[in-house]
């Protein structure tokens, strides 16, 4: 891959100034993201990977006063310099759409499907009349694999189950044939033989439409059997990427080692689940040096500055000094 | 929805017995009818045939069916004071009422509903500190006095509208401003928090997220969520339009029911009062079955 990518985020910040003080959400991360490449955003809860994906819609949590800094571009324009109008009528739909994480909260109550799934093509003018957007609809609940999609058109979210909502809320990203796909952690709500039948339709979207798309999830095993390469996120920061081979043979972070670790494995005898000790940092005010250090049993004095990122090679980056000082 | 209808009806039907048995024994409370009827000095035998012509030397209850049967048929007795059946009265009133209440009822959610959804939206800008103070205003000041304030400036000084009486439209203007502005505050809020509420859900998002325009996010996808709370106490404002209309339509002398049973009760004319409580009970009940239809009819969840 060495054409230009199709996202280029780079030190992008998302500072969230609440009363309290100002919440450094998502604080200088850069990465990118090909035509029909899958990144995976792994990290625990609160380490911004939601925060790091609103960002780049530029939906910010409305009761918050949010900032925005660095630049995300796509397809070489920054969306960070577009204005709300260009954002709602160009950028959100047919470039970059979003999966939301729980299906049952997703799609709108006092609606029914049909209306909600065929209302992107009307907003972006991909067709003319309310009949043609209907029809539109039944295609693409058709190609999220939902049975009888004519007649499912009339039927209200709740008469769907969850992993058919979450088919419904992916047929609304897809609409416009995005050229990016977020998905925020799509199957965390869902069973798990349901999971792998949303996986596969993502994995079939993909082969389709070369759609780049971002996943977030904080389920390793899923990162495995989806994505090509894998960003690790901590405190707002990236701490580790490359691809998922590298990330799972040869991690370097001693966070990433730790988070592969604390999958547990059949077989395995073991007393106890393996946790990462103690609690990610407040990001009001987060530590000037690596973010992770107080967590890290391999900490050292140099650990008090923030650790350059060093570049193994194949695109497997790391900001850790162990890895800087060989 | 049939059931939703039926369970309706019959909540009704509960509900209007109830209030029958509440204005009946409210009539027996304020005393023994025959004392004015006849004179002080009446022998023992007249009251006791008076007693028996009436009915009233039955049991209770007895009385009470007789009652509900007459007022089944809509027979209420005769008016004293207007010489007419009272029920007839009743219903020459009630259609000036209705449309004042129904007026007023227009008046308060133009005004409540862009207050509410605006100042949802521009939380904490000019738009919802000017919300904020018209409601509070409405809460206040007491609706006789914002008549008499209206009829004053739009009345007396501007003499745009006027102050009195009911021929066309601009009579309607400043009574259902004086009637209608009390509710805005409590419609502004529920809106008001109400949009907050769905604003801030995944779905809203979610069509933000595909670029539905923030015109159809605000009117159409946020507003039919935030619009359930707002039903149930735009029924109850409304039933309050309609009984508690009395003292907005005394200060702008307003032919209306509220009015004429006012004064039915200072004249002790007890066929109208019941007529006329009864008949706003019914007009009551019937607008909070409307608004448990509207329910299912804004969301498909309470349909089944």
């Amino acid at each position: 891959m060495t054409a230009a990518p199709l996202l280029q985020v780079e030190n992008l910040q998302m500072h969230l100034h609440l009363r309290r003080g100002v919440v450094k959400a998502v604080d200088g991360v850069s990465f990118e993201v090909h035509e029909g490449e899958t990144l995976g955003i792994v990290g625990e809860s609160g380490s911004g990977k939601t925060m790091t994906c609103l960002s780049i819609l530029r939906l910010l949590p409305i009761h918050s006063d949010g900032r925005l800094d660095g630049s995300v571009k796509l397809d070489g324009e920054d969306l960070l310099q577009l204005s709300e109008e260009d954002m709602a009528s160009r950028v959100r739909g047919p470039k970059v759409a979003m999966i939301s994480q729980d299906p049952m909260t997703s799609l709108n109550p006092v609606y029914t499907v049909g209306d909600q799934v065929s209302g992107p093509f009307l907003y972006h003018k991909l067709v003319r009349t309310v009949r043609e957007a209907m029809a539109a609809a039944a295609q693409g609940l058709r190609r999220v694999r939902i049975p009888s999609p004519e007649r499912r058109l009339k039927n209200y979210p709740h008469q769907f189950s969850g992993g058919m909502r979450q088919r419904v809320v992916t047929a609304m990203a897809i609409a416009c044939s995005p050229r990016l796909l977020i998905a925020d952690e799509p199957t965390t709500a869902l069973d798990v033989t349901i999971q792998v039948q949303i996986m596969n339709l993502l994995r079939s979207i993909q082969q389709d439409s070369k759609v780049g798309i971002i996943l977030v999830t904080h389920d390793l095993s899923i990162v495995a059997g989806l994505c090509h390469r894998i960003a690790v996120m901590y405190a707002g920061r990236i701490i580790e990427t490359g691809k998922v081979r590298d990330i799972y043979r040869n991690p370097q972070h001693p966070y990433t080692q730790a988070l592969l670790q604390a999958i547990p494995h059949l077989g395995q005898k073991r007393s106890r689940l393996a946790a990462i000790p103690g609690q990610p940092p407040n990001l009001i005010d987060p530590p000037k040096g690596c973010r992770f250090a107080q967590r890290c049993p391999k900490r050292m004095s140099v650990c008090d500055d923030y650790p350059p990122a060093t570049d193994l090679g194949d695109r497997h980056v790391v900001n850790c000094w162990l890895a800087a000082k060989q | 929805m049939r059931i939703v209808f039926a369970k309706g009806l019959l909540n009704a039907l509960i509900s209007m017995l109830g209030a029958s048995l509440i204005i009946f024994i409210m009539s027996r409370l304020s005393g023994d009818p025959l004392s004015l009827l006849l004179p002080m000095d009446a022998p023992q035998s007249a009251v006791q045939a008076m007693r028996h012509e009436l009915g009233l030397d039955r049991p209770m209850w007895d009385q009470y069916l007789i009652f509900l049967w007459k007022a089944v048929q809509g027979d209420f007795g005769r008016s004293y004071r207007w010489q007419m059946p009272a029920i007839e009265l009743v219903f020459e009133r009630l259609p000036a009422t209705i449309y004042l209440a129904m007026a007023a009822f227009a008046f308060s959610l133009a005004l409540a509903i862009p207050l509410g959804v605006l100042s949802a939206v521009r939380r904490g800008s000019w738009i919802d500190q000017i919300a904020r103070i018209i409601a509070m205003l409405g809460q206040a000041v007491p609706s006789f006095w914002v008549g008499l304030l209206l009829i004053l400036v739009f009345a007396v000084n501007l003499q745009w509208l006027p102050a009195f009486g009911a021929d066309g439209v601009q009579h309607v203007i400043l009574p259902a401003i004086a009637l209608g502005w009390y509710p805005v505050a409590a419609q502004t809020r529920v809106i008001r928090s109400g949009m907050l509420e769905v604003l801030d859900s995944d779905y809203i998002r979610m069509g933000r997220a595909v670029g539905t325009p923030e015109r159809l996010l605000i009117w159409k996808y946020a507003f039919r969520n935030a619009l359930l709370p707002l039903v149930t106490i735009m029924g109850v404002y409304f039933a309050y339009m309609l009984s508690g209309s009395f003292v907005v339509e005394t200060v702008f002398a307003w032919p209306g029911l509220g009015r004429t049973v006012v004064e039915a009760v200072f004249a002790r004319d007890y066929p109208v009062v019941q007529a006329g409580v009864l008949i706003t009970s019914i007009l009551f009940v019937l607008s909070n079955f409307l608004v448990d239809l509207s329910y299912s009819i804004i969301d498909p969840r309470i349909r089944l």
